[in-house]
């Protein structure tokens, strides 16, 4: 991003007396991924972060002004790879919105059921990464022994553990695995059992109470104001589950609860994301065993035309709002696509909440806010 | 507060706007000078439009248009702000003071369509490298290495 | 019977007789290093493979297990690795400090193996201030993380080097208050006399409470010192990278790792000889039959049993526990453990006026 003379000249602007100026990232172990933030350091003490993104910029915004509606679905998998489900949703639902295609109630079900399922696995893998921002190894093995289970349940359906592509307008791209009802029966029943072992490993421990309670502190007006969502934003006790808000598919038959602490802290953080894993098992269960029989997917047109227009649709992902915008002029590409993702909004208050506590309040600060950087970068 | 409600508000704070109905949320056109003032209003105003959850630009050939989606956490309408900024030297006033959010969002319009937020506390590029020229987002923007054309 | 003091003897005797005393005692100094570095090399392939073996029992995992069977070759595999790669020296760095440092902290726990007693009468140099001795010389390791820390002109470097600094000099003070609480009980500074002392059952067993305390305090403060998690700041990989070795990569960086497993056989050595009666098998009061057959199975075993259950509490620590964040840690301890080990050694000093001990 820069070259050399401008790493140091900007140094020297920046650095007053006694302060340190570090790089962390692209490439550091806490980032995940190759997030890029400038840290003016005083001693142990955190003085301001820069963020510098766009290591991993595809300008996926560009690419999809010249792929169709059936197309651009698949790009969006590659933003937030952790709940690629979700954003294909997202997508499906907005080419449904406009065109006004009716879905079949089978596909409806297997969508929310296969969202949710996303989203455990997405707090699975923050949860384990979490964990060893703070230090602890061995609550990453125990989190990804289930979400294993979950990424073989995809992989036999879907076809794909990480980048699915499953989800298409109108419906499913074909129909679920006959085993697909029996397998996540069994997740869940492992999961339930296993739950009480991250209580035990991470929640309980007195050292990580200690390192997230008070950390990284983020007051309701200030979450709404850096447009945070997700469960960094209810942590804050903000209600903003576009589950419950603008309820898609079949979310308006299911019983669940929007999980919201008031703390603000990287623990309400923590506490969210766990509450919301047993929330999202609550969803599926209530779906499992009534899957309707019938098509997977709706009649739909080979070329879609979105009318001309604007559009606009949002899903939760496991990290919050997502949203798309399409400005359509009638053809078969649109003429301007926004994502808006959750991560870059959350990564905006970065700064605001780790400024003034030390390095390792920073990592459990970042920890908490489970940054996806193609996500941000986009 | 229903939309019906705030379709007879706007006018009461800004008289010279635009309002458009046909797509899912009312869409309000108004002029670039007074957006600030008019965002205030929205902002403090009785319709508390707290949470601005999109902020984004579009290039029409012929004039960029500032595109900002606005809701609330009290009463969850949603509104579209537009307004229409010349496309040789735009500017348009920030609306970070109002919304933290907007500073890294407006960044962002900053490097992909060059529009000039004035009074912006830290308008440098985001994303791009420092010395990268054009605007990528916009439709003229031509790069013959990386870009395939279709 | 088989007895490691039998064949010192018939060692030294063989020496004697044949050379004149100079001669003889100079050979035995070699016979001495070429032990000790062989004890280290041994130490270094067991500890690391003990190390991954615990690691992946905890985290439901098998660990090595491709080079030899069950895995045992891995370590030497991986020192294989370690010396044919590029010893790489940062261009700003200083030089001279850079290289000199990972001898300094491998030098220094070289040093400390002198008066440890790994069996009956098995001991390199029982010196009369054994334990003066190792809290006098293990101070010294802090120079060479230090000085890894500043010569190699990275700021992640310096960092952890200056926590390092922090931590060990706070910690020094509770590990050496809880090796006090045993000095007093025992009222002499050698090793070989602490061990004797616990003929008739461990310091453990017979300083009643205080003496345990003291040993907790001991086994947490041993923990910091070495740089172990949850007192891993030093080397924070998920905050500085590596801390004070990140720039150090090949031979360099396998003498730090070496290094630190044996400061963790070291220190736990220490610990077992203190509190857990050394070289002396478990003996309990006067019952002769009981005391009689424990003393059937060699001293080593019993030292190396006890060294190694220690490691193994260590090693626990270390994957299960997050990370403590620098405050916390300096709070711990000033605030914590340094007022219970001054007041755990008033205690232990009413008790051994008093005679109150077994």
């Amino acid at each position: 991003m820069y070259n050399q003379t401008e790493v140091i000249k900007d140094t020297s602007e920046l650095g007053a007396e006694g302060e340190l100026i570090i790089n962390m990232g692209p490439q550091h172990p806490a980032t995940h991924g190759v997030l890029h933030l400038v840290v003016t350091l005083n001693g142990e003490t955190i003085k301001k972060i820069e963020p510098h993104l766009g290591y991993i910029h595809r300008s996926i915004e560009k690419m999809c002004e010249s792929l169709t509606y059936r197309q651009f679905i698949y790009v969006t998998s590659r933003m937030d790879y952790l709940s690629s489900h979700i954003n294909n949703l997202g997508c499906a639902l907005l080419v449904e919105k406009g065109m006004q295609i009716e879905v079949p109630e089978r596909a409806k079900y297997v969508r929310v059921i296969l969202s949710e399922l996303t989203r455990i696995a997405s707090h699975e893998l923050w949860l384990g990464a979490m964990a060893m921002d703070l230090g602890a190894f061995t609550p990453f093995f125990y989190a990804f022994r289930e979400r294993e289970m979950i990424t073989d349940i995809m992989e036999e359906t879907c076809g794909a553990r990480l980048t699915m592509n499953y989800i298409v307008p109108g419906g499913l791209m074909y129909d679920i695995h006959p085993d697909f009802q029996k397998k996540v029966k069994a997740f869940i029943t492992q999961f339930k059992a296993k739950v009480t072992e991250y209580e035990d490993l991470v929640t309980n421990n007195i050292i990580f109470q200690s390192r997230t309670k008070g950390v990284g502190v983020l007051t309701a007006e200030d979450a709404i104001s850096f447009g945070c969502t997700g469960p960094v934003a209810r942590a804050s006790g903000v209600s903003c589950d576009i589950r419950k808000l603008y309820p898609y598919d079949v979310y308006d038959k299911v019983e669940f609860d929007e999980v919201i602490e008031t703390a603000g802290d990287s623990f309400a953080r923590y506490m969210v994301r766990v509450k919301e894993m047993n929330q999202s098992i609550r969803i599926i269960e209530q779906l499992i065993d009534t899957i309707p029989e019938g098509d997977f997917v709706g009649k739909t047109k080979n070329v879609l035309k979105l009318p001309k227009g604007e559009f606009y649709t949002r899903v939760e992902t496991a990290r919050g709002e997502f949203g798309i915008y399409v400005v359509s002029e009638g053809g078969t590409t649109p003429h301007r696509i926004k994502f808006r993702s959750p991560g870059f909004s959350n990564l905006s208050a970065l700064n605001h909440m780790a400024a003034g506590s030390k390095i390792g309040d920073l990592m459990a600060t970042m920890g908490t806010l489970d940054l996806v950087i193609p996500d941000i970068d986009r | 507060m229903t939309n019906e409600e705030i379709k007879e508000y706007i006018p009461s704070i800004a008289p010279n706007a635009i309002l458009d109905e046909t797509g899912e949320w009312l869409n309000i056109t108004i002029e670039p000078s007074e957006l600030k003032s008019f965002a205030t209003a929205l902002k403090e105003g009785k319709l508390q439009m707290n949470y601005l959850f999109c902020v984004t630009c579009v290039d029409w050939k012929t004039h960029l248009t500032m595109v900002y989606h606005l809701s609330a956490t009290t009463h969850r309408q949603s509104i579209v702000v537009k307004a229409n900024v010349n496309r040789e030297a735009p500017e348009i006033e920030t609306l970070s003071g109002l919304w933290k959010t907007a500073n890294f969002l407006e960044r962002e319009v900053f490097e992909m369509f060059g529009v000039n937020f004035l009074n912006h506390p830290d308008l440098r590029k985001l994303i791009l490298e420092d010395d990268f020229k054009g605007y990528p987002l916009r439709k003229d923007f031509e790069d013959p290495i990386n870009m395939i054309k279709l | 019977m088989f007895s490691l003091e039998g064949i010192t003897s018939t060692i030294q005797d063989w020496l004697f007789f044949k050379f004149n005393p100079t001669l003889a005692l100079a050979i035995e100094c070699v016979i001495v290093i070429l032990l000790a570095i062989a004890l280290f090399a041994a130490l270094g392939l067991i500890l690391v493979l003990m190390e991954r073996k615990v690691a992946a029992r905890i985290q439901i995992r098998l660990g090595p297990n491709r080079v030899g069977p069950g895995g045992i070759f891995q370590t030497a595999a991986d020192t294989l690795k370690l010396i044919m790669k590029e010893g790489l020296t940062p261009d700003k760095a200083d030089k001279f400090l850079f290289n000199l440092a990972p001898f300094i902290v491998m030098m220094v726990a070289m040093l400390l193996l002198a008066p440890i007693a790994f069996a009956k009468n098995f001991q390199i140099w029982d010196i009369n201030i054994g334990v003066l001795y190792i809290s006098a010389i293990s101070s010294l390791s802090v120079i060479g993380i230090l000085m890894a820390g500043w010569a190699s002109n990275n700021k992640y470097s310096l960092l952890g080097a200056m926590r390092s600094g922090a931590q060990i000099v706070s910690y020094e003070l509770s590990a050496g208050f809880a090796v006090l609480t045993i000095v007093v009980l025992t009222g002499s500074l050698q090793i070989s006399e602490i061990v004797a002392a616990q003929q008739n059952g461990w310091w453990i067993f017979k300083g009643h409470i205080p003496a345990i305390i003291a040993f907790v305090l001991y086994i947490i403060a041993v923990t910091a010192e070495t740089n172990r998690a949850p007192f891993d700041l030093a080397e924070a990989e998920s905050e500085l990278t590596a801390g004070f070795h990140t720039e150090y990569s090949g031979m360099k960086f396998a003498l730090f790792f070496l290094a630190e497993y044996i400061n963790i056989f070291i220190v736990c050595a220490i610990g077992a000889t203190l509190f857990l009666g050394g070289w002396m098998p478990l003996h309990i009061g006067n019952w002769q039959g009981f005391n009689h057959i424990m003393d059937f199975i060699p001293s080593s075993i019993w030292f190396m049993g006890k060294t190694f259950f220690l490691i193994f509490l260590i090693m626990w620590f270390r994957w299960t526990f997050p990370r403590l964040r620098v405050d916390q840690l300096l709070n711990l301890e000033w605030k914590y453990l340094l007022p219970i080990s001054l007041f755990n050694l008033l205690l232990v000093a009413v008790i051994a006026i008093l005679g109150w001990h077994f």
